[in-house]
């Protein structure tokens, strides 16, 4: 059977968009996306690991003990997590000051457990590693967005350009405020999504991390 | 005789569906009658604070209602914003600011009250949080400085906003400098508790006015509109905390919102719950907690936190407090 690439590419963007369709991995879009640059590097961060987790299990799925694949599964991750995670902060020091432990906790993250069980474990490698760079690309867009309205309303710029003057509503960079962004954005792709794809309502499975 | 003749088209006798017999009250009339009990207190904030202070009741007011419409005409809803919830939602808010804010704060407010805790979560019945706080809330963490510069009651006819007069609440002297730096504002005790119950201190435009807000919530007892299981125990559990950790319980009662909140927001029909056993741990819940803010909280008023927490727990309640039904064998 052959597989359209840009499908599987469109489908991490889009159809099955981590935060705003699956609404998987809410926790880091809320905790971290205060700024477009936070946002950004947790993106890439999730990207790099999300397409070698699915490429590694994807070589390794006729290994792998069905019993024992969770266990393995996280093991993977960790290893690729550890890896960001020194890059990280060795090369970008202050970011990785601020949002060191959310690095930590892509181990956890759900949507790459989740795309490494239902995609990388039943397909080639190839295939496996597209969709994974995929929904890494959903994810980061979902968290670039996120991050830039709420720096925007939050602290009146946008990857640290200075836009507006006054009083921005800071209530937009605490957590409260990433609840808010991202109902309403998930409201609003919803409501796109209906009205002009003929689609269902998205993001009632519930969250997970 | 015509027997061809239906006996109820005949006008014989008229068929319908129960409840048939109604006390003629409808939400629109509940609604404008707490707005009209909340009057007295509007007044009183106009007298001490200035025009200025109502026309930031008319603005949180007005925008109120028009994002209630505006939101209803845009996802299609029944046009109800005259129903005068939005307009209590809007009055409310307006109660809960400082008369020194600028006038986007009751518009940002109100917009976040209607839209966002109201109308998003399904409209009037249906939203889980008290609107008018969120709204407070909202505004509170957005700007904790136009949130808490307070106005010494001066009775100015100016709309300018003032800049210099401003003074902290009796519950910041409290918890900044203590029970005897505030004792000294006044001519003793006995002038303290009179000054407070008539409002002349700094505070939100509605909640200065205590002795305004009691005859407002003493009509809407009389009405039967509220129960007393709410109010008498939040204030009671707040006064008798607060005397048990060694404050004033007067003072408790009297400074901060407690009045207000109390009697027009924990008594809200949406968000508070229906049994009375319910209400009374509501109550008891709301008062714990604003205690707790109070005496250990970074914030030295806790009632809107308060009531928003125990939102939360509506649902819960009314289902833990649900009375057995007939024949129902009891649960262990």
């Amino acid at each position: 059977m052959a597989v359209s690439y840009k499908k599987l590419i469109l489908n991490g963007i889009f159809s099955e968009n981590p935060v705003f369709r699956l609404a998987l991995s809410l926790c880091p879009a809320v905790a971290v996306t205060t700024s477009v640059r936070n946002g950004f590097l947790m993106g890439i961060a999730v990207l790099c690991v999300m397409t070698m987790v699915n490429i590694t299990v994807s070589i390794l799925r006729n290994l792998i003990n069905p019993k024992v694949r969770i266990p393995a599964y996280i093991l993977i991750i960790a290893t690729y997590v550890s890896i960001t995670d020194m890059v990280m902060s060795a090369y970008s020091r202050a970011a990785y000051k601020e949002m060191g432990l959310y690095i930590q906790l892509i181990v956890v993250f759900a949507i790459i457990i989740s795309r490494a069980e239902l995609f990388a474990s039943k397909n080639k490698v190839l295939p496996s590693a597209v969709d994974g760079f995929g929904m890494g690309l959903g994810f980061l867009g979902a968290l670039v967005l996120v991050g830039a309205v709420r720096e925007l309303i939050g602290k009146g710029s946008i990857a640290g350009i200075h836009l507006t003057g006054g009083n921005p509503l800071l209530i937009m960079v605490l957590p409260t405020g990433g609840f808010f962004v991202i109902g309403l954005l998930m409201g609003l792709f919803n409501w796109i999504d209906q009205k002009y794809y003929g689609g269902r309502p998205g993001g009632v499975g519930g969250g997970h991390h | 005789m015509d027997t061809e003749k239906n006996p109820q088209e005949a006008g014989l006798f008229r068929a319908s569906v129960g409840p048939h017999i109604s006390s003629g009250e409808s939400v629109p009339h509940i609604m404008w009658t707490v707005s009209a009990a909340l009057m007295p207190a509007a007044g009183l904030s106009v007298y001490y604070f200035g025009l200025r202070a109502l026309l930031i009741l008319v603005v949180s007011m007005v925008s109120s209602v028009a994002f209630e419409a505006l939101t209803q005409k845009l996802t299609g809803a029944k046009i109800t914003a005259g129903d005068g919830s939005a307009l209590l939602t809007g009055l409310l808010l307006g109660m809960n600011l400082p008369a020194s804010v600028p006038f986007y704060l009751p518009i940002i407010g109100s917009a976040v009250a209607i839209i966002i805790t109201k109308q998003l979560f399904g409209g009037l019945g249906y939203n889980i949080f008290n609107p008018a706080l969120i709204g407070r809330a909202f505004l509170m963490a957005s700007f904790p400085r136009f949130m808490t510069t307070w106005l010494v009651p001066h009775g100015s006819l100016s709309l300018a906003r003032p800049d210099a007069v401003t003074g902290a609440t009796p519950l910041g002297i409290l918890k900044e400098e203590g029970y005897d730096k505030l004792l000294s504002h006044f001519a003793g005790r006995h002038d303290m508790y009179v000054q407070l119950l008539l409002g002349h201190r700094g505070g939100a435009m509605g909640e200065t006015g205590v002795i305004a807000l009691l005859f407002g919530a003493a009509y809407l007892l009389y009405k039967g509109y509220i129960t007393w299981h709410i109010p008498v125990t939040f204030i009671a559990t707040v006064a008798v905390l607060t005397a048990v950790f060694g404050g004033d319980p007067w003072l408790a009662i009297l400074s901060g919102g407690l009045v207000l909140g109390a009697f027009f927001m924990a008594t809200d029909y949406v968000t508070v719950p229906q049994l009375k056993k319910a209400q009374v741990a509501f109550g008891l819940g709301c008062g714990i907690i604003t205690v707790l803010i109070r005496l250990e909280g970074g914030y030295p008023e806790g009632v809107c936190y308060a009531i928003l927490l125990m939102n939360c727990f509506t649902p819960l309640l009314d289902r833990a407090f649900k009375a057995k039904k007939f024949g129902e064998a009891p649960v262990k």
